[in-house]
């Protein structure tokens, strides 16, 4: 302690004296940051965990006041320094992962999806247009179907297949396992054309929308099959079980595009670059959901839909979901705060 | 306040300026396009290990689970085990490609390994908080950004009959690779989707006050006898050559000190050598530093700034 003191005294400057006395809070605020920024934070103390942000504006101060009268230029760089790695501690994102999740779950999630519900009808509005389109396309002139429908589900279903065959496709997975691993693969496959969706929303919305109408309109090809055969409630009934919450979040990766490239086309009145990222935020959050409800769709694709091998059965697996989903985004309000929303 | 700040020495147009919520400006500065591409090919180097020991661990289990069972008895059981690493594996690969950059940004350093071993990380662009959305934001993007045109360009030179689809793709990689030439504070597309940037992380040891450094007693009062400047001598320079002069004696190269030591001599007048100073630039010039920034720090203190020798007397 008389060290230092005599150590303060004989500074020939006042701002080095000034400097002298303070550095003991400097040195403690950087020895808490640098243990915080080795993720080392749980064990920090208590004390040290409340005396952060205390220091942290001890030394805002100690730098606003040496920017006014020292003229030393590595003392400033270093308060700079030091308050800028505090700054992004005190201001950093502070939550775990798990508090972010009970938010997210809790009512963030759903407020995000009714913030662009404008997005959604309109995304809403090209799905449906899409398998219009498909349907209309591939009645006009069967040729079209093997354009619409991509290899791998044209294996049995095609134009002129008989109706025992394409039955067949719809039923009798009755003894077989449930196949997990496909589950597992349908989730990653369709998690990346969501993302894409969302993504593609970059170049102002529009790709994302295509992106849309080319998978509906798949969808339309093939019920223009199955209804020629008589089996359009039972294929629908087959698409429903996992089909209510996959096209939803489909749906909803199209709207989250959608809404960044609405945003980027048309500000408003505020700056375009923070437009785009207050949608953009409200948009990822929604695509984190987006990536849940796919692994949801997946498991009951895989499961569920084996198991239950009866169209009535799967309307009702299907309805179910469709009516838990929209009454968690548009009636469940939940605790709804700030940060669902910036 | 911030004009005539350590700003003075500003380096390159890289540098911007945040304000805290407690109103103080904080200088930060930009990382460079090299050392962020540096990082990516690091993180892209880290995420294709871990894919590959990962498929390698999961195939060697596979294996020793086939082998050390009998397939007549334990059929279905093996399906079933080899089914649920196929899972793990499925699953694994979604992971590093879409979690490996979320789940390190989020953490407190806010920066993936690759940017941590170039000094960058991420920060929102308004000064606030840095939030879980942005970082997802940010890197959903790069899907469409990186791999999506990647894997096209891939497929396109396998195939070789596609060659427009692999022109089209090359063309969308190169908009978005070359993204963050075209805007001033370097962004990706991802960084405007999520409103952030990506700066230099600060570091930065606190070096000795140059005043109350090992010359103790006796030492200090000699030189500060030996060298004594007048007003007029002082009054030539200012902080630009104060801070310039503080680099010189931190660094404390024998043929800077020299050289700084003779420019300063023949500005003041002083003959080189006066007062006997042979070798003894250091002191000289410590000496030199000390007065001047009493002075300079008094005038502060007074309210009048002098920035540097071509400005009015302060």
């Amino acid at each position: 302690m008389s060290n230092s003191q005599s150590a303060i005294e004989q500074a020939a400057l006042r701002s080095d004296r000034f400097r002298l006395a303070r550095e003991g809070d400097w040195k403690r605020l950087e020895a808490i940051v640098s243990r915080i920024e080795k993720g080392q934070l749980r064990r920090l103390s208590d004390e040290d965990v409340l005396a952060l942000p205390v220091l942290y504006r001890t030394v805002a101060s100690s730098l606003s006041i040496a920017r006014e009268t020292s003229l030393d230029s590595a003392t400033l760089a270093y308060l700079e320094s030091l308050t800028q790695r505090a700054w992004f501690q005190v201001y950093g994102p502070r939550q775990s992962l798990w508090t972010w999740l009970g938010r997210f779950l809790g009512g963030g999630w759903s407020a995000a999806v009714r913030a662009m519900s404008l997005d959604v009808a309109v995304a809403l509005a090209v799905m449906v247009a899409g398998v219009a389109v498909g349907w209309l396309l591939v009645a006009s002139d069967p040729e079209w179907y093997f354009s619409l429908v991509p290899g791998q589900f044209a294996d049995a279903r095609v134009p002129g297949a008989s109706r025992e065959v394409l039955h067949g496709t719809l039923f009798g997975n009755d003894g077989k396992d449930p196949m997990s691993a496909f589950a597992a693969y349908l989730f990653s496959n369709n998690a990346q054309v969501s993302i894409l969706a969302f993504a593609l929303g970059f170049a102002f919305g529009i790709p994302s929308l295509m992106l849309l109408v080319q998978n509906t309109a798949t969808m339309g090809a093939m019920l223009w099959l199955y209804n020629g055969q008589g089996l359009l409630v039972d294929f629908a009934g087959w698409l429903a079980v996992h089909g209510t919450t996959e096209l939803f979040a489909i749906l909803l990766a199209g709207a989250a595009g959608l809404h960044i490239g609405r945003s980027m086309a048309f500000p408003g009145d505020k700056p375009l670059l923070q437009a785009t990222a207050e949608a953009g935020r409200r948009a990822s959050l929604v695509m984190a959901g987006v990536v849940l409800m796919l692994v949801v769709a997946a498991i009951l694709e895989a499961f569920a839909r084996q198991l239950i091998d009866n169209t009535a059965g799967r309307f009702t697996v299907g309805g179910f979901m469709l009516v838990f989903w929209l009454a968690y985004f548009f009636a469940f309000r939940g605790r709804s705060d700030g940060s669902a929303s910036p | 306040m911030s004009a005539a700040l350590p700003t003075r020495l500003r380096r390159s147009d890289r540098d911007r300026t945040m304000v805290t919520p407690e109103g103080i400006a904080l200088p930060l500065t930009l990382a460079s396009r090299g050392s962020r591409f540096g990082a990516l090919m690091l993180d892209l180097m880290f995420i294709g290990l871990l894919m590959i020991l990962t498929t390698i661990v999961l195939i060697s289990i596979a294996g020793g689970t086939a082998a050390i069972s009998d397939p007549t008895q334990h059929g279905p059981q093996i399906m079933h085990a080899l089914e649920f690493l196929a899972v793990i594996w499925i699953a694994a690969m979604f992971l590093f490609r879409n979690a490996y950059f979320l789940f390190f940004e989020l953490g407190p350093r806010g920066a993936t390994p690759g940017k941590r071993i170039t000094g960058v990380r991420i920060a929102a662009r308004d000064g606030g908080r840095l939030t879980a959305e942005m970082v997802i934001a940010r890197n959903l993007l790069r899907d469409i950004e990186l791999f999506l045109p990647l894997v096209f360009i891939a497929s396109a030179s396998d195939g070789g009959d596609s060659g427009a689809a692999g022109m089209a793709a090359l063309a969308w990689f190169l908009i978005f690779a070359f993204f963050p030439f075209f805007n001033k504070d370097r962004l990706r597309a991802g960084d405007i989707i999520a409103g952030t940037w990506v700066v230099e992380a600060p570091k930065r040891k606190l070096e000795a006050a140059m005043s109350a450094q090992a010359k103790v007693g006796a030492a200090a009062q000699e030189t500060a006898i030996k060298y004594r400047f007048g007003d007029a001598e002082l009054s030539v320079y200012g902080e630009y050559e104060l801070q310039t002069l503080e680099r010189v004696l931190r660094e404390n190269r024998p043929d800077a000190l020299r050289q700084v030591y003779e420019a300063i001599c023949k500005k003041i007048g002083w003959a080189p050598g006066e007062g006997g100073v042979g070798g003894d630039e250091y002191a000289f010039l410590d000496a030199f530093y000390t007065q001047l920034r009493a002075r300079l720090e008094a005038g502060m203190r007074m309210g009048k700034r002098k920035a540097d020798k071509f400005a009015g007397s302060g």
